[in-house]
């Protein structure tokens, strides 16, 4: 028999916890690491070049903690361009990495992701929705609102659509996405027809995907938003681990399943808001980094959820000071440069998971 | 610490006292669209004893158990769970009472096994009785024979391996009341009768266990009472050995059988009478 096998290592169950847990603290520790790196480095880079010493002094300056102000330009471009880009950045990043985590725990399916099943474009269309009609009795939040309509009408529909069973087949989900984002783009195409010039030129930006138009008030605009759904998301984790055993199996282990998947559509439909309002579709962040950080430590939630939003925080930036530098002094769009990395893996994905399925039956 | 479920504090159940009613199926009627799968199916288990299901196919076995586990809102009749009504306990007060394992063991992400086991320990988060969390999922597992790919991802293991890791993690819930769905469809002969005796062990230490058998000489070998499901009713229960007639059997299966005492125990074998085909024998299924 096999079971007398097996290294002795392998029958104690908690040294492997604990050195599963250690090293999600070293995980988490290396890509909190990464990120204040890459932040402080996208603040300094671009046309105009502030030295690293230079970013940390203005930054401990304005915080009161010594250091000194910049000259005028230099504390401008820093302030007023670099900064509010970082912070929307990582806002954007972890907000769609944790939506990301979230969804494949909720549809119990890990090919979910806002752009990919067509979230992300109920948002845009929501967004666009906004801009064309001129609708602002919501001040600087009124796209946020919208786009949050939007998401959130989409991921019931998909959801509603896409499920049998008490389960999410792949196929129907990918088909069920492609549905939607061809009514969304529809609707968007609708909008367009009908803006001005003006408006056009706003709604390309959205289609595209860019934190180019990045100020201090739209940094304000997805903050709770943003805030709210990534301090929740985490409450959930547990109980999203027990309903990887299926509904039935949540459930018998009292976890009130239509509550969950309430509360928690609510939570990703914040999440992709938030992200698109201001970004508009930056697609395949939300699938890549929690299956790299699955692979990375395991399936758990506990890491999973927070582990994606710092992840997803950390691409972002990458993604951006790549997109700003790359064809400088042109500057790339994000979404196109993310869905460049991100199809190719996901195109990977779909035939791993096609192979261990042997087939789409 | 703050529970999986909040900081409500819920009320930890009452032992039942051997020989008292833990659940109780009492005229269920479920339907599934417009056919009723279960029509006036009574059924009770007491702590301490083994209450096997049997009956053929589509039946209403599994039907019956899920009622049990107060699973389904039934559309007449009720279903009692440690003296209440199923529907007036909610999902984590239920899952302190009873442990469902269901017909396939599914996961949809590849949690390690040692991992799969501990979410028996779930509904305990934040009561006093978390403190036994280590023991009974070592338990579980040294139960199950498990403990050998405690680290291995449930997704690398055979059927057989995988029905006996959702063994574990039922067995960790450590509950007053077991309900088991064809617990050794996937399993070996060594292992089938492992999971018999960790029920009998079971009701010996005060629960009670229903479980839903195809085998019939295990039911015979192993239950306390068996109650044979049929047509969305319970055609008869009792003892096996006063169950088990050839008569009700080969009716009930539509196939022949014979019945005679196991020379040296005396436990009833069942075995097919091979000598008709059963076709001559007409069909009670409720269509």
């Amino acid at each position: 028999m096999t079971l007398l096998q097996d290294p002795p290592a392998h029958t104690g169950t908690e040294p492997v916890r604990a050195s599963r847990r250690g090293r999600g603290a070293l995980l988490a520790a290396g890509l909190l690491a990464a990120l204040l790196l890459l932040a402080l480095a996208s603040a300094g880079i671009g046309a105009y070049r502030i030295p690293l010493g230079d970013v940390l002094a203005s930054l401990q300056h304005r915080t009161g903690l010594g250091g000194h102000p910049l000259d005028r330009t230099a504390e401008s471009v820093l302030w007023n361009i670099r900064l509010p880009r970082v912070v929307l950045a990582v806002l954007v990043g972890a907000s769609l990495g944790c939506a990301g985590a979230l969804m494949q725990g909720v549809f119990g399916n890990p090919l979910a992701e806002p752009g990919v099943i067509g979230v992300s474009s109920g948002a845009a269309v929501g967004a666009v929705g906004a801009i064309v009609l001129g609708a602002g009795f919501l001040g600087t939040w009124t796209v946020s609102a919208f786009a949050f309509a939007g998401g959130l009408v989409t991921v019931v529909l998909v959801y509603a659509m896409s499920r049998s069973g008490g389960r999410t087949e792949v196929v129907t989900l990918i088909l069920t996405g492609i549905a939607v984002t061809a009514f969304a783009g529809a609707l968007i195409g609708l909008f367009v027809f009908f803006a001005d010039n003006a408006q056009i030129s706003q709604i390309t930006f959205w289609q595209l995907g860019s934190l180019a138009q990045a100020t201090w008030p739209k940094v304000l605009a997805v903050l709770p938003c943003a805030v709210l759904g990534l301090a929740v998301a985490p409450l959930y984790a547990r109980r999203l681990d027990l309903l990887a055993l299926g509904e039935g199996p949540a459930r018998h282990l009292g976890v009130e399943v239509e509550r969950l998947r309430v509360a928690l559509i609510l939570v990703v439909a914040l999440l992709t808001a938030a992200a698109v309002a201001v970004s508009g579709i930056v697609s395949f962040v939300g699938l890549v980094v929690p299956h790299v950080l699955r692979m990375a430590h395991g399936p758990g939630h506990r890491f999973l959820i927070p582990g994606s939003a710092l992840g997803g925080a950390v691409v972002l930036t990458a993604g951006d000071l790549a997109a700003r530098t790359l064809a400088a002094p042109a500057e790339l769009p994000l979404g196109v440069l993310t869905a460049l990395v991100g199809s190719p893996f996901f195109f990977w994905l779909l035939r791993r998971t096609r192979r261990k399925q042997g087939g789409w039956a | 610490m703050i529970g999986v479920f909040g900081r409500r504090t819920r009320e930890l159940p009452e032992a039942v006292p051997h020989g008292g009613l833990a659940a109780e199926a009492d005229g269920v009627r479920v339907l599934r669209g417009r056919r009723a799968v279960l029509d006036g199916a009574s059924v009770g288990v007491r702590a301490g004893e083994v209450l096997a299901l049997v009956g053929p196919n589509g039946a209403g076995k599994s039907t019956l158990l899920a009622a049990l586990a107060g699973d389904l809102a039934p559309a007449a009749g009720s279903v009692r769970i440690g003296g209440r009504a199923a529907g007036e306990w909610s999902a984590p007060e239920l899952a302190l009472r009873r442990a469902v394992l269901p017909q396939t063991a599914e996961l949809s992400f590849p949690f390690p096994v040692a991992e799969v086991v501990r979410m028996g320990r779930a509904p305990w988060a934040g009561t006093v009785r978390e403190a036994e969390d280590a023991a009974a999922v070592a338990e579980a597992m040294a139960a199950t024979e498990v403990a050998g790919f405690a680290a291995r991802p449930f997704s690398a293991l055979s059927g057989g391996e995988r029905a006996r890791v959702a063994l574990a993690r039922v067995l960790a819930q450590r509950t007053g009341l077991l309900l088991l769905d064809e617990p050794t469809a996937a399993l070996d002969l060594r292992h089938q009768e492992l999971v018999l005796r960790i029920c009998r062990e079971r009701a010996a230490a005060g629960d009670a266990v229903v479980v839903v058998l195809h085998d019939l000489g295990l039911a015979a070998a192993y239950a306390d009472r068996v109650g044979v499901v049929h047509g969305g009713t319970v055609a008869a229960a009792g003892p096996p050995a006063e169950v088990f007639g050839a008569e009700l059997l080969g009716r009930v299966y539509r196939q022949p059988v014979e019945v005679f005492p196991h020379p040296r125990t005396g436990v009833p074998l069942v075995v097919p009478d091979r000598r008709t085909t059963g076709a001559d024998i007409p069909s009670k299924h409720p269509a």
